[in-house]
Protein backbone atom coordinates (compact mmCIF):
# COMPACT_ATOMS: atom_id res chain seq x y z
CA UNK A 1 0.00 0.00 0.00
CA UNK A 2 2.44 2.21 1.08
CA UNK A 3 4.55 1.65 -1.97
CA UNK A 4 1.67 2.23 -4.55
CA UNK A 5 1.31 5.55 -2.26
CA UNK A 6 4.96 5.95 -3.61
CA UNK A 7 4.83 5.74 -7.18
CA UNK A 8 2.04 7.99 -6.87
CA UNK A 9 4.16 10.53 -5.48
CA UNK A 10 6.93 9.99 -8.00
CA UNK A 11 5.03 9.69 -11.02
CA UNK A 12 3.13 12.69 -9.66
CA UNK A 13 5.99 14.72 -9.63
CA UNK A 14 7.61 13.46 -12.93
CA UNK A 15 4.13 14.69 -14.37
CA UNK A 16 4.19 18.16 -12.72
CA UNK A 17 7.85 18.96 -14.18
CA UNK A 18 6.54 18.80 -17.56
CA UNK A 19 4.68 21.91 -16.74
CA UNK A 20 7.86 23.51 -16.85
CA UNK A 21 7.98 22.67 -20.46
CA UNK A 22 5.39 24.73 -20.64
CA UNK A 23 7.58 28.10 -18.79
CA UNK A 24 10.82 27.28 -20.64
CA UNK A 25 8.50 27.56 -23.91
CA UNK A 26 6.53 31.14 -22.71
CA UNK A 27 10.11 32.66 -21.52
CA UNK A 28 12.00 31.75 -24.80
CA UNK A 29 8.31 32.86 -26.25
CA UNK A 30 9.11 36.69 -24.51
CA UNK A 31 12.72 37.07 -25.39
CA UNK A 32 12.60 35.80 -28.67
CA UNK A 33 9.66 38.40 -29.45
CA UNK A 34 11.47 40.87 -27.45
CA UNK A 35 14.45 40.32 -29.46
CA UNK A 36 12.93 40.43 -32.91
CA UNK A 37 11.03 43.80 -31.66
CA UNK A 38 14.27 44.92 -30.58
CA UNK A 39 16.18 44.15 -33.96
CA UNK A 40 13.41 45.92 -35.82
CA UNK A 41 13.25 48.98 -33.84
CA UNK A 42 16.63 49.11 -31.77
CA UNK A 43 15.81 52.98 -30.55
CA UNK A 44 12.86 51.22 -28.38
CA UNK A 45 14.57 48.30 -27.08
CA UNK A 46 15.97 50.00 -23.98
CA UNK A 47 13.48 51.30 -22.63
CA UNK A 48 11.37 48.32 -22.70
CA UNK A 49 13.62 45.76 -20.69
CA UNK A 50 11.52 46.69 -17.65
CA UNK A 51 8.62 44.79 -19.63
CA UNK A 52 10.93 42.37 -20.87
CA UNK A 53 11.61 41.00 -17.31
CA UNK A 54 8.28 41.50 -16.26
CA UNK A 55 6.76 39.09 -18.91
CA UNK A 56 9.81 36.53 -18.09
CA UNK A 57 8.86 36.75 -14.58
CA UNK A 58 4.93 35.95 -14.93
CA UNK A 59 5.87 33.30 -17.88
CA UNK A 60 8.23 32.21 -15.51
CA UNK A 61 6.16 31.64 -12.29
CA UNK A 62 4.17 29.08 -13.57
CA UNK A 63 7.31 27.06 -14.48
CA UNK A 64 8.18 27.37 -10.74
CA UNK A 65 4.56 26.64 -9.91
CA UNK A 66 5.17 23.23 -11.20
CA UNK A 67 8.02 22.51 -10.08
CA UNK A 68 6.90 23.16 -6.81
CA UNK A 69 4.38 20.95 -6.78
CA UNK A 70 6.72 18.21 -8.10
CA UNK A 71 8.69 19.22 -4.60
CA UNK A 72 5.68 18.85 -2.44
CA UNK A 73 4.88 15.48 -3.85
CA UNK A 74 8.29 14.20 -3.18
CA UNK A 75 9.06 15.96 0.11
CA UNK A 76 6.05 17.20 1.75
CA UNK A 77 3.05 14.45 0.95
CA UNK B 1 18.66 6.33 3.41
CA UNK B 2 20.58 5.65 5.79
CA UNK B 3 20.53 1.67 4.44
CA UNK B 4 20.88 2.88 0.79
CA UNK B 5 24.47 4.68 1.88
CA UNK B 6 25.37 1.77 3.60
CA UNK B 7 25.00 -0.79 0.58
CA UNK B 8 27.19 1.86 -1.50
CA UNK B 9 24.34 3.78 -3.50
CA UNK B 10 24.59 7.15 -4.67
CA UNK B 11 23.01 9.22 -1.48
CA UNK B 12 21.17 12.38 -2.43
CA UNK B 13 20.26 14.75 -0.09
CA UNK B 14 19.76 18.24 -2.10
CA UNK B 15 17.23 19.13 0.70
CA UNK B 16 19.89 19.32 3.41
CA UNK B 17 21.73 22.35 2.83
CA UNK B 18 18.54 24.29 3.46
CA UNK B 19 18.09 23.03 7.36
CA UNK B 20 17.63 25.51 9.36
CA UNK B 21 20.45 24.67 12.55
CA UNK B 22 21.02 26.40 15.43
CA UNK B 23 24.36 28.05 15.51
CA UNK B 24 25.95 26.57 19.32
CA UNK B 25 24.10 23.27 18.82
CA UNK B 26 21.48 21.94 20.60
CA UNK B 27 18.30 21.16 18.82
CA UNK B 28 15.54 23.80 20.41
CA UNK B 29 14.54 26.48 17.55
CA UNK B 30 13.06 29.21 19.44
CA UNK B 31 12.26 32.30 17.78
CA UNK B 32 14.90 34.07 19.42
CA UNK B 33 17.77 31.14 18.79
CA UNK B 34 20.71 32.27 16.58
CA UNK B 35 20.86 29.89 13.65
CA UNK B 36 22.43 29.98 10.59
CA UNK B 37 19.68 32.06 9.10
CA UNK B 38 20.96 34.39 11.96
CA UNK B 39 24.58 34.42 10.96
CA UNK B 40 23.99 34.72 6.88
CA UNK B 41 21.78 36.99 7.28
CA UNK B 42 24.29 38.97 9.32
CA UNK B 43 26.70 38.03 7.13
CA UNK B 44 24.11 39.67 4.54
CA UNK B 45 24.30 43.20 6.11
CA UNK B 46 28.07 43.12 6.65
CA UNK B 47 28.11 42.82 2.61
CA UNK B 48 25.69 45.55 2.26
CA UNK B 49 27.87 47.53 4.85
CA UNK B 50 30.76 47.23 2.80
CA UNK B 51 29.76 47.65 -0.70
CA UNK B 52 27.42 50.63 0.10
CA UNK B 53 28.67 52.32 3.05
CA UNK B 54 32.28 51.48 3.27
CA UNK B 55 32.54 51.29 -0.54
CA UNK B 56 31.12 55.22 -0.90
CA UNK B 57 33.38 56.52 1.78
CA UNK B 58 35.52 58.20 -0.44
CA UNK B 59 33.04 60.22 -1.61
CA UNK B 60 35.02 60.95 -4.66
CA UNK B 61 33.86 62.56 -8.32
CA UNK B 62 35.85 59.84 -10.35
CA UNK B 63 34.85 56.82 -8.15
CA UNK B 64 36.92 54.03 -7.08
CA UNK B 65 35.57 50.45 -8.09
CA UNK B 66 33.74 49.59 -4.73
CA UNK B 67 31.69 53.19 -4.87
CA UNK B 68 30.73 52.36 -8.92
CA UNK B 69 28.95 49.33 -7.75
CA UNK B 70 27.48 51.24 -4.90
CA UNK B 71 26.54 54.09 -7.51
CA UNK B 72 25.20 51.23 -10.44
CA UNK B 73 23.39 49.74 -7.69
CA UNK B 74 21.98 53.03 -6.59
CA UNK B 75 21.21 54.49 -10.17
CA UNK B 76 19.58 50.93 -11.11
CA UNK B 77 16.86 51.01 -8.31
CA UNK B 78 16.50 54.70 -8.57
CA UNK B 79 15.64 54.62 -12.17
CA UNK B 80 13.54 51.67 -11.88
CA UNK B 81 11.48 53.36 -9.33
CA UNK B 82 11.04 56.58 -11.66
CA UNK B 83 10.66 55.27 -14.63
CA UNK B 84 7.68 53.03 -12.96
CA UNK B 85 5.76 55.12 -10.32
CA UNK B 86 7.00 58.13 -11.31
CA UNK B 87 8.59 61.21 -9.34
CA UNK B 88 5.85 60.52 -6.23
CA UNK B 89 7.09 57.43 -5.81
CA UNK B 90 10.98 58.48 -5.10
CA UNK B 91 9.23 58.88 -1.61
CA UNK B 92 9.52 55.17 -0.74
CA UNK B 93 13.05 54.52 -2.68
CA UNK B 94 14.55 53.42 0.83
CA UNK B 95 12.25 50.55 0.76
CA UNK B 96 12.81 49.69 -2.44
CA UNK B 97 16.56 49.85 -2.01
CA UNK B 98 15.92 47.78 1.50
CA UNK B 99 14.25 45.41 -0.57
CA UNK B 100 16.54 44.86 -3.52
CA UNK B 101 20.03 45.03 -1.24
CA UNK B 102 18.79 42.35 1.14
CA UNK B 103 17.83 40.13 -2.00
CA UNK B 104 20.43 40.55 -4.51
CA UNK B 105 23.25 40.62 -1.80
CA UNK B 106 21.39 37.29 0.52
CA UNK B 107 21.60 35.38 -3.05
CA UNK B 108 24.54 35.85 -3.96
CA UNK B 109 26.20 34.98 -0.87
CA UNK B 110 24.05 32.33 -0.94
CA UNK B 111 26.06 31.22 -3.50
CA UNK B 112 28.97 30.57 -1.97
CA UNK B 113 29.72 26.39 -1.36
CA UNK B 114 28.38 25.50 1.92
CA UNK B 115 26.96 28.54 2.68
CA UNK B 116 22.89 28.68 3.76
CA UNK B 117 20.71 30.54 1.21
CA UNK B 118 18.33 32.55 3.27
CA UNK B 119 16.29 33.28 0.09
CA UNK B 120 15.66 29.93 -0.63
CA UNK B 121 12.85 29.67 2.29
CA UNK B 122 9.48 30.34 1.57
CA UNK B 123 8.64 31.70 5.22
CA UNK B 124 11.37 34.41 4.33
CA UNK B 125 10.22 35.26 1.02
CA UNK B 126 6.74 35.38 1.53
CA UNK B 127 7.41 37.69 4.42
CA UNK B 128 9.45 39.64 2.44
CA UNK B 129 6.16 39.68 -0.14
CA UNK B 130 3.45 39.78 2.26
CA UNK B 131 5.22 43.54 3.45
CA UNK B 132 5.27 44.38 -0.08
CA UNK B 133 1.23 43.50 -0.20
CA UNK B 134 0.05 44.73 2.97
CA UNK B 135 2.51 48.12 2.58
CA UNK B 136 0.82 48.65 -1.10
CA UNK B 137 -2.69 47.74 -0.07
CA UNK B 138 -2.52 50.11 3.18
CA UNK B 139 -1.04 52.99 0.83
CA UNK B 140 -3.59 52.29 -2.36
CA UNK B 141 -6.04 52.66 0.40
CA UNK B 142 -4.81 55.87 2.63
CA UNK B 143 -3.65 57.54 -0.99
CA UNK B 144 -6.55 56.97 -2.97
CA UNK B 145 -9.65 55.72 -0.43
CA UNK B 146 -12.43 54.03 -1.96
CA UNK B 147 -11.07 55.02 -5.20
CA UNK B 148 -8.31 52.49 -4.73
CA UNK B 149 -11.03 49.63 -5.78
CA UNK B 150 -11.22 51.12 -9.01
CA UNK B 151 -7.74 48.73 -9.69
CA UNK B 152 -10.87 45.64 -10.20
CA UNK B 153 -12.92 47.61 -11.98
CA UNK B 154 -11.73 47.46 -15.58
CA UNK B 155 -13.55 50.84 -17.07
CA UNK B 156 -12.21 50.39 -20.40
CA UNK B 157 -13.92 47.06 -20.41
CA UNK B 158 -17.59 46.56 -21.91
CA UNK B 159 -20.25 46.96 -19.11
CA UNK B 160 -21.26 42.99 -19.18
CA UNK B 161 -17.62 42.42 -18.91
CA UNK B 162 -16.96 44.61 -15.82
CA UNK B 163 -18.12 42.12 -13.35
CA UNK B 164 -16.02 38.42 -14.76
CA UNK B 165 -12.95 41.01 -14.73
CA UNK B 166 -13.49 42.18 -11.47
CA UNK B 167 -13.71 38.52 -9.92
CA UNK B 168 -10.54 37.77 -11.87
CA UNK B 169 -8.37 40.85 -10.80
CA UNK B 170 -9.26 40.70 -7.62
CA UNK B 171 -7.83 36.90 -7.44
CA UNK B 172 -4.86 37.54 -9.23
CA UNK B 173 -4.33 40.32 -7.47
CA UNK B 174 -3.91 38.28 -4.10
CA UNK B 175 -2.16 35.32 -6.12
CA UNK B 176 0.52 38.43 -6.27
CA UNK B 177 1.91 38.17 -2.76
CA UNK B 178 1.91 34.01 -3.25
CA UNK B 179 3.50 34.25 -7.12
CA UNK B 180 6.06 37.33 -5.72
CA UNK B 181 6.92 34.84 -2.75
CA UNK B 182 7.13 31.46 -4.32
CA UNK B 183 9.19 32.49 -7.70
CA UNK B 184 11.88 34.25 -5.59
CA UNK B 185 12.11 30.83 -2.98
CA UNK B 186 11.57 28.41 -6.10
CA UNK B 187 14.57 29.94 -8.42
CA UNK B 188 16.80 30.01 -5.60
CA UNK B 189 15.97 26.88 -4.24
CA UNK B 190 15.59 24.57 -7.29
CA UNK B 191 18.73 26.23 -8.57
CA UNK B 192 20.68 24.91 -5.44
CA UNK B 193 18.92 21.41 -5.16
CA UNK B 194 19.92 20.90 -8.95
CA UNK B 195 23.64 21.45 -8.20
CA UNK B 196 23.34 19.41 -5.09
CA UNK B 197 22.28 16.80 -7.12
CA UNK B 198 24.56 16.91 -10.23
CA UNK B 199 27.17 17.13 -7.02
CA UNK B 200 25.42 13.98 -5.73
CA UNK B 201 26.27 12.25 -9.35
CA UNK B 202 29.94 13.26 -9.14
CA UNK B 203 30.39 10.16 -6.52
CA UNK B 204 30.23 8.03 -9.56
CA UNK B 205 33.97 8.29 -11.64
CA UNK B 206 32.53 7.65 -14.92
CA UNK B 207 30.26 10.21 -14.98
CA UNK B 208 32.17 12.78 -12.69
CA UNK B 209 33.75 14.91 -15.12
CA UNK B 210 29.89 15.39 -16.99
CA UNK B 211 28.35 16.38 -13.17
CA UNK B 212 31.07 18.86 -12.33
CA UNK B 213 30.84 20.66 -15.98
CA UNK B 214 27.20 20.67 -15.57
CA UNK B 215 27.57 22.22 -11.79
CA UNK B 216 29.78 24.87 -13.16
CA UNK B 217 27.08 25.43 -15.99
CA UNK B 218 24.11 25.52 -13.22
CA UNK B 219 26.25 27.64 -11.30
CA UNK B 220 27.04 30.20 -13.78
CA UNK B 221 23.16 29.98 -14.18
CA UNK B 222 22.86 31.02 -10.96
CA UNK B 223 24.92 33.55 -10.65
CA UNK B 224 22.35 34.88 -13.34
CA UNK B 225 19.50 34.11 -11.24
CA UNK B 226 20.20 35.37 -8.49
CA UNK B 227 20.58 38.73 -9.62
CA UNK B 228 17.77 38.29 -12.27
CA UNK B 229 15.28 37.49 -9.54
CA UNK B 230 16.70 40.43 -7.40
CA UNK B 231 15.55 42.66 -10.59
CA UNK B 232 12.30 40.85 -10.89
CA UNK B 233 11.19 40.61 -7.31
CA UNK B 234 12.34 44.99 -7.28
CA UNK B 235 10.29 45.53 -10.19
CA UNK B 236 7.48 44.15 -9.36
CA UNK B 237 7.83 45.78 -6.56
CA UNK B 238 7.29 48.96 -8.51
CA UNK B 239 4.62 47.66 -10.50
CA UNK B 240 2.41 46.65 -7.31
CA UNK B 241 3.34 50.44 -5.58
CA UNK B 242 2.21 52.46 -8.97
CA UNK B 243 -0.97 50.51 -8.79
CA UNK B 244 -1.28 51.71 -5.37
CA UNK B 245 0.05 55.38 -6.27
CA UNK B 246 -2.07 55.53 -9.47
CA UNK B 247 -4.84 53.22 -9.73
CA UNK B 248 -6.47 53.58 -12.61
CA UNK B 249 -5.76 51.73 -15.31
CA UNK C 1 9.39 -4.56 12.41
CA UNK C 2 9.27 -0.91 11.05
CA UNK C 3 7.76 0.33 14.21
CA UNK C 4 10.70 -1.33 15.86
CA UNK C 5 13.65 0.13 14.40
CA UNK C 6 11.63 3.76 14.29
CA UNK C 7 11.49 3.53 17.95
CA UNK C 8 15.11 2.22 18.75
CA UNK C 9 16.41 4.83 16.58
CA UNK C 10 14.44 7.64 18.36
CA UNK C 11 15.41 6.38 21.84
CA UNK C 12 18.46 6.43 20.31
CA UNK C 13 19.03 9.84 19.00
CA UNK C 14 17.01 11.19 22.15
CA UNK C 15 19.94 9.39 23.99
CA UNK C 16 22.63 10.47 22.29
CA UNK C 17 21.69 13.94 20.59
CA UNK C 18 17.96 15.02 20.23
CA UNK C 19 17.24 15.29 16.45
CA UNK C 20 16.87 19.09 14.64
CA UNK C 21 13.21 19.65 13.35
CA UNK C 22 12.76 18.35 10.15
CA UNK C 23 15.49 15.95 10.57
CA UNK C 24 15.89 12.34 10.60
CA UNK C 25 17.77 9.75 13.03
CA UNK C 26 20.82 10.27 10.32
CA UNK C 27 20.65 14.03 10.41
CA UNK C 28 19.24 14.92 6.82
CA UNK C 29 15.82 16.58 6.05
CA UNK C 30 13.06 14.67 5.82
CA UNK C 31 10.91 16.63 3.26
CA UNK C 32 11.22 20.07 2.40
CA UNK C 33 13.06 22.00 5.41
CA UNK C 34 11.06 25.17 4.07
CA UNK C 35 8.13 23.74 5.07
CA UNK C 36 9.34 22.84 8.76
CA UNK C 37 6.55 25.23 10.81
CA UNK C 38 8.94 25.15 13.55
CA UNK C 39 11.59 26.99 12.27
CA UNK C 40 9.05 30.09 11.11
CA UNK C 41 9.19 32.37 13.95
CA UNK C 42 13.07 32.09 14.16
CA UNK C 43 13.54 32.83 10.17
CA UNK C 44 10.70 35.86 10.34
CA UNK C 45 12.30 37.34 12.99
CA UNK C 46 15.66 37.23 11.70
CA UNK C 47 14.47 38.52 8.85
CA UNK C 48 12.70 41.31 10.63
CA UNK C 49 15.59 42.35 12.31
CA UNK C 50 17.95 42.37 9.24
CA UNK C 51 15.21 44.27 7.27
CA UNK C 52 15.44 47.13 10.20
CA UNK C 53 18.95 47.17 10.07
CA UNK C 54 19.33 47.50 6.39
CA UNK C 55 16.94 49.87 6.37
CA UNK C 56 18.31 51.82 8.45
CA UNK C 57 21.76 51.53 7.83
CA UNK C 58 20.44 53.00 3.94
CA UNK C 59 18.20 55.38 4.86
CA UNK C 60 20.97 57.02 7.74
CA UNK C 61 24.13 56.79 5.98
CA UNK C 62 24.01 55.09 2.41
CA UNK C 63 21.78 56.46 -0.06
CA UNK C 64 22.33 59.99 1.17
CA UNK C 65 25.60 59.52 0.65
CA UNK C 66 25.59 58.00 -2.34
CA UNK C 67 22.71 60.61 -3.86
CA UNK C 68 24.87 63.20 -3.01
CA UNK C 69 27.61 61.88 -4.96
CA UNK C 70 25.82 61.67 -7.72
CA UNK C 71 23.88 65.16 -7.13
CA UNK C 72 27.81 66.32 -7.27
CA UNK C 73 28.82 64.77 -10.09
CA UNK C 74 25.71 65.72 -11.96
CA UNK C 75 26.95 69.36 -10.67
CA UNK C 76 30.38 68.92 -11.55
CA UNK C 77 29.64 67.87 -14.98
CA UNK C 78 26.94 70.15 -15.96
CA UNK C 79 29.48 73.21 -14.57
CA UNK C 80 32.29 71.63 -16.43
CA UNK C 81 30.19 71.71 -19.63
CA UNK C 82 29.14 75.08 -19.56
CA UNK C 83 32.58 75.92 -18.91
CA UNK C 84 33.36 74.34 -21.76
CA UNK C 85 31.10 75.88 -23.50
CA UNK C 86 31.79 79.07 -22.94
CA UNK C 87 35.76 78.54 -23.52
CA UNK C 88 33.83 77.32 -27.00
CA UNK C 89 31.98 80.78 -27.63
CA UNK C 90 35.19 82.15 -26.46
CA UNK C 91 37.24 80.27 -28.95
CA UNK C 92 35.22 80.93 -31.52
CA UNK C 93 35.09 84.53 -31.03
CA UNK C 94 39.38 84.80 -31.08
CA UNK C 95 38.89 83.10 -33.83
CA UNK C 96 36.64 85.23 -35.85
CA UNK C 97 38.70 87.73 -34.44
CA UNK C 98 41.67 86.42 -36.32
CA UNK C 99 39.63 86.00 -39.54
CA UNK C 100 39.28 89.51 -39.66
CA UNK C 101 42.70 90.88 -38.75
CA UNK C 102 43.70 88.34 -41.12
CA UNK C 103 41.59 89.80 -44.10
CA UNK C 104 42.44 93.34 -42.87
CA UNK C 105 46.35 92.60 -43.03
CA UNK C 106 45.24 91.06 -46.75
CA UNK C 107 43.72 93.74 -47.97
CA UNK C 108 46.09 96.43 -46.31
CA UNK C 109 49.13 94.48 -48.02
CA UNK C 110 47.19 94.61 -51.27
CA UNK C 111 46.65 97.76 -51.13
CA UNK C 112 50.27 98.59 -50.69
CA UNK C 113 51.32 96.26 -53.25
CA UNK C 114 49.04 98.52 -55.67
CA UNK C 115 50.68 101.46 -54.49
CA UNK C 116 54.20 100.56 -55.11
CA UNK C 117 53.33 99.14 -58.16
CA UNK C 118 51.91 102.98 -59.76
CA UNK C 119 54.79 104.04 -58.00
CA UNK C 120 57.31 102.49 -60.14
CA UNK C 121 55.43 102.65 -63.17
CA UNK C 122 55.47 106.20 -62.63
CA UNK C 123 59.37 106.47 -62.11
CA UNK C 124 59.73 104.08 -64.63
CA UNK C 125 57.49 106.25 -67.11
CA UNK C 126 59.55 109.04 -66.38
CA UNK C 127 62.74 107.58 -66.82
CA UNK C 128 61.51 105.90 -69.90
CA UNK C 129 60.09 109.43 -71.41
CA UNK C 130 63.50 110.90 -70.03
CA UNK C 131 65.68 108.41 -71.63
CA UNK C 132 63.18 108.80 -74.70
CA UNK C 133 63.77 112.37 -75.12
CA UNK C 134 68.08 111.95 -74.57
CA UNK C 135 67.65 108.98 -77.67
CA UNK C 136 65.94 111.57 -79.60
CA UNK C 137 68.11 114.72 -78.85
CA UNK C 138 71.51 112.27 -79.47
CA UNK C 139 69.81 111.17 -82.70
CA UNK C 140 69.14 114.38 -84.28
CA UNK C 141 72.88 115.14 -83.24
CA UNK C 142 74.13 112.54 -85.40
CA UNK C 143 71.66 113.44 -88.12
CA UNK C 144 72.87 116.66 -88.12
CA UNK C 145 76.42 115.87 -87.94
CA UNK C 146 76.08 113.14 -90.23
CA UNK C 147 74.57 115.19 -93.00
CA UNK C 148 76.87 118.46 -92.02
CA UNK C 149 80.22 115.47 -93.62
CA UNK C 150 78.11 114.21 -96.02
CA UNK C 151 78.04 117.99 -97.35
CA UNK C 152 81.22 118.63 -96.47
CA UNK C 153 81.89 115.31 -98.64
CA UNK C 154 79.78 116.68 -101.32
CA UNK C 155 82.00 119.64 -101.36
CA UNK C 156 85.60 118.10 -101.11
CA UNK C 157 84.33 115.78 -104.15
CA UNK C 158 82.31 119.01 -106.24
CA UNK C 159 86.17 120.80 -105.76
CA UNK C 160 88.21 117.81 -106.69
CA UNK C 161 86.29 117.25 -110.08
CA UNK C 162 86.52 120.41 -110.99
CA UNK C 163 90.63 120.42 -109.98
CA UNK C 164 90.67 117.62 -111.91
CA UNK C 165 88.48 118.68 -114.73
CA UNK C 166 90.29 121.67 -115.13
CA UNK C 167 93.93 119.88 -115.05
CA UNK C 168 92.82 117.33 -117.58
CA UNK C 169 91.33 119.74 -119.81
CA UNK C 170 95.16 121.83 -119.35
CA UNK C 171 96.79 119.05 -120.01
CA UNK C 172 94.82 118.40 -123.19
CA UNK C 173 95.91 122.23 -124.39
CA UNK C 174 92.77 123.68 -123.89
CA UNK C 175 91.36 126.41 -122.47
CA UNK C 176 88.77 125.90 -120.35
CA UNK C 177 87.01 128.71 -118.17
CA UNK C 178 85.98 127.74 -115.28
CA UNK C 179 82.11 128.52 -115.73
CA UNK C 180 82.08 126.07 -118.04
CA UNK C 181 84.07 123.50 -116.13
CA UNK C 182 81.41 124.19 -113.85
CA UNK C 183 78.47 123.25 -115.00
CA UNK C 184 80.04 120.41 -116.79
CA UNK C 185 80.85 119.10 -113.36
CA UNK C 186 77.55 120.13 -111.84
CA UNK C 187 75.81 118.27 -114.46
CA UNK C 188 77.57 114.83 -113.93
CA UNK C 189 77.43 114.85 -110.66
CA UNK C 190 74.13 114.87 -110.54
CA UNK C 191 73.55 112.57 -113.33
Amino acid sequence: MEGIAQLGQYLGAGLACIGMAGAAMGVGNVAGNYLAGALRNPSAAASQTATLFIGMAFAEALGIFSFLVALLLLFAV
Amino acid sequence: MATEEAAGGLAFHPMDQFLVRPLFGGTEINWYTPTNVTLWMGLTVLAIVLVLVVGSRGRAIVPSRMQSIAELTFGMVHKMLEDITGKEGLKYFPYVMTLFCFIVFANFIGLIPTSFSTTSHIAVTAVLAMLVFLGVTILGFVKNGAHFLGLFWVSSAPLPLRPVLAVIEVISYFVRPVSHSIRLAGNVMAGHAVIKVFAGFAAIAAIAPVSILAITAMYGLEVLVALIQAYVFTILTCVYLKDALHPGH
Amino acid sequence: MATTTEEAAAQATDAVHPMLPGTDASGSAVGMPQLVFETFPNQIFWLLVTLVVIYLVLSRIALPRIGGVLAERAGTISNDLATAEELKLKAKAAEATYTRALADAKTEAGKIVAAAKAEIQADLDVATAHADAEIAAKTAESEGRIGEIRAGALEAVNTVARDTAAEIVATFGGRADAGAIDAAVAERIKG
